[in-house]
C-alpha cells in the first residue's frame, strides 16, 4: 500500500477523529443539529486543518521540543483568527451562516493532535495529504451524524444547504412529508444518542470483517 | 548540525517563543488592517437591510443609517436611527433585548410618531430550536402580530400572551419565549413614549 493511500485510509476509517480517536467531540455534539451545519463545519476545519499542518511541519526542525505546544497553539489560533476576519470580509454572506462555527475551530483538539501526532515528525506534502485525510474523516462524520439527526428531529435532509453552498445545491434539500420530527434528537442528548449507535456500529462492522479475515486464511501468508 | 546544540540551550525557548508571538500578532495586524473597512462596509450593509425590513418601503427618503440619536437607558446605550420623509422624521428604529428562555433576544423595532409599531423582528436569539425558535419569521409569523399595536390598542395590561390574559399567542410548550418578546417590544413602545421629544427633536 503506498503511503498516501495509507494516510487517506487512516483518515477516513482507522484513526477517523470523531469514530476512532474520539477526538474534537466538542463541537461534533455542538454542530451537528443538520446536515448542512455538519458539512460547513466539517470543511471550515479542514481547511485550517490542511494550512496548520503544513505550518508546523515547514517550523519543525526549528521549533524545540520543549516549547512546541505553546507554539502550535499560538500557530493554530492565528491562523483561525485569520480565516475568520478574512471570510467576515469577503464572503460575508457565507460568513453569517459558518460564523459560529470559525470561531469554535480554535478549541478543536483534532488540529492540534494531527500537529503533535504527523506535522512534528512529516514533510510538508505528507502532512498536506494528512490534513486532507483527517479533514474529510471529520467532515463525513459530522455530515453523518447531523443528517442522522435532522431525519430524526427535523424530518428533513440538507436544510438550508443553498444557503451555504450557493442556490444550484438547492435540489439536496429533503423534507419528509407528514413527520414533525422527535425534536429530543436535535437537542443534545440526541447527539450523544446518534454518536453511541454509531460507534457501535463501527466496531461491529469491525469486528465482523476481522472474523471474517481469520475465517479464510489469506494466500499471501499460508 | 548546529541548530541541534542551538535547539537545546535555555536563551533559545524564550526567544523562539517571543518571536513567534512578534509573527503571529504582525500577521494578525496586517490582516485586521486589510479587512477593516470591508467587514465594516459588510456589517454597516446587514444593519441597513435588517432596518430596511421593519420599515414599510417608500416610509423613508433619507439615509437612517447616519440620522441617528444616542439615549441612555438603564446604564445602556441605546441607538435610535431616524427615518426621515420630507424631512420630518415619520419613524424610529431601535433594538431592545430580553431574557428569554435560554440567554439574551434581541429584537429590532420601529415605531411610527403616534406610538404604533411597524414592525418588529428577532436579531438573535438562542431559544429551543422547534419550540421557540417561531418568534423568527423565518419559521413562523408570529412576530407579524406586533404590527399596527400601540400602548393604547391593546390597553396596557393586554400587553402580554393568551395565557396571562393578554392578546399574544404563546406557544405549545414554550411560554416563556413570547412572554419576554411581548415585554420587550412593550418596553420599547415605553422607551419611544417616553423619550420621544429626544428622539424628533
Amino acid at each position: 500500500m503506498s503511503e498516501n493511500s495509507k494516510i487517506f485510509k487512516d483518515g477516513l476509517w482507522e484513526q477517523n477523529v470523531v469514530f476512532a480517536q474520539m477526538l474534537a467531540l466538542c463541537p461534533t455534539m455542538a454542530v451537528t443539529t443538520s446536515g448542512t451545519n455538519g458539512l460547513g463545519m466539517g470543511l471550515a476545519t479542514t481547511a485550517v486543518l490542511v494550512v496548520s499542518n503544513m505550518l508546523v511541519s515547514l517550523i519543525r526542525q526549528t521549533v524545540s521540543s520543549q516549547v512546541r505546544i505553546p507554539v502550535f497553539v499560538v500557530l493554530i489560533a492565528t491562523l483561525v483568527t485569520i480565516v475568520d476576519l478574512a471570510m467576515n470580509a469577503w464572503v460575508h454572506e457565507l460568513y453569517k451562516v459558518l460564523g459560529l462555527f470559525i470561531a469554535l475551530i480554535v478549541v478543536n483538539c483534532a488540529i492540534l493532535g494531527r500537529a503533535e501526532a504527523f506535522a512534528v515528525k512529516n514533510g510538508i506534502l505528507a502532512s498536506a495529504v494528512d490534513g486532507i485525510a483527517m479533514g474529510l474523516g471529520f467532515t463525513g462524520a459530522l455530515t453523518l451524524i447531523g443528517l442522522i439527526r435532522e431525519f430524526l428531529g427535523a424530518g428533513t435532509l440538507f436544510a438550508q444547504a443553498s444557503q451555504l453552498l450557493g442556490p444550484a445545491f438547492a435540489f439536496l434539500e429533503v423534507q419528509v412529508p407528514g413527520y414533525g420530527g422527535a425534536l429530543l434528537m436535535i437537542l443534545p442528548p440526541g447527539a450523544f444518542a446518534v454518536l453511541g449507535f454509531l460507534l457501535a456500529g463501527k466496531r461491529l462492522l469491525e469486528r465482523r470483517l476481522a472474523e471474517r479475515a481469520a475465517a479464510r486464511p489469506s494466500p499471501a501468508t499460508a | 548540525m548546529k541548530l541541534d546544540i542551538l535547539r537545546e540551550k535555555l536563551a533559545y525557548q524564550p526567544l523562539l517563543l517571543g518571536a513567534v508571538a512578534l509573527l503571529a500578532s504582525a500577521a494578525l495586524a496586517a490582516v485586521s488592517a486589510a479587512t477593516g473597512p470591508a467587514i465594516a462596509a459588510a456589517e454597516a450593509k446587514d444593519l441597513r437591510d435588517s432596518l430596511a425590513e421593519v420599515l414599510p418601503r417608500g416610509l423613508a427618503d433619507n439615509d437612517f443609517l447616519k440620522d441617528t440619536v444616542d439615549l441612555e437607558k438603564d446604564g445602556k446605550t441605546i441607538t435610535v436611527y431616524r427615518a426621515r420623509h420630507g424631512g420630518e422624521v415619520r419613524a424610529a428604529l431601535f433594538k431592545v433585548a430580553e431574557r428569554g428562555y435560554a440567554g439574551e433576544i434581541q429584537i429590532l423595532m420601529a415605531v411610527d410618531m403616534d406610538g404604533r409599531t411597524l414592525g418588529v423582528r428577532v436579531l438573535k436569539h438562542s431559544e429551543t430550536p422547534g419550540l421557540g425558535d417561531k418568534i423568527e419569521l423565518r419559521k413562523d409569523d408570529w412576530v407579524l402580530a406586533f404590527d399596527g399595536k400601540s400602548l393604547a390598542d391593546p390597553g396596557p395590561e393586554k400587553w402580554a400572551v393568551k395565557k396571562d390574559n393578554g392578546v399574544f399567542d404563546q406557544f405549545a410548550g414554550a411560554t416563556i419565549t413570547p412572554r419576554a418578546v411581548v415585554k420587550a417590544v412593550k418596553g420599547g413602545l415605553d422607551f419611544f413614549a417616553a423619550r420621544k421629544q429626544e428622539i424628533t427633536g
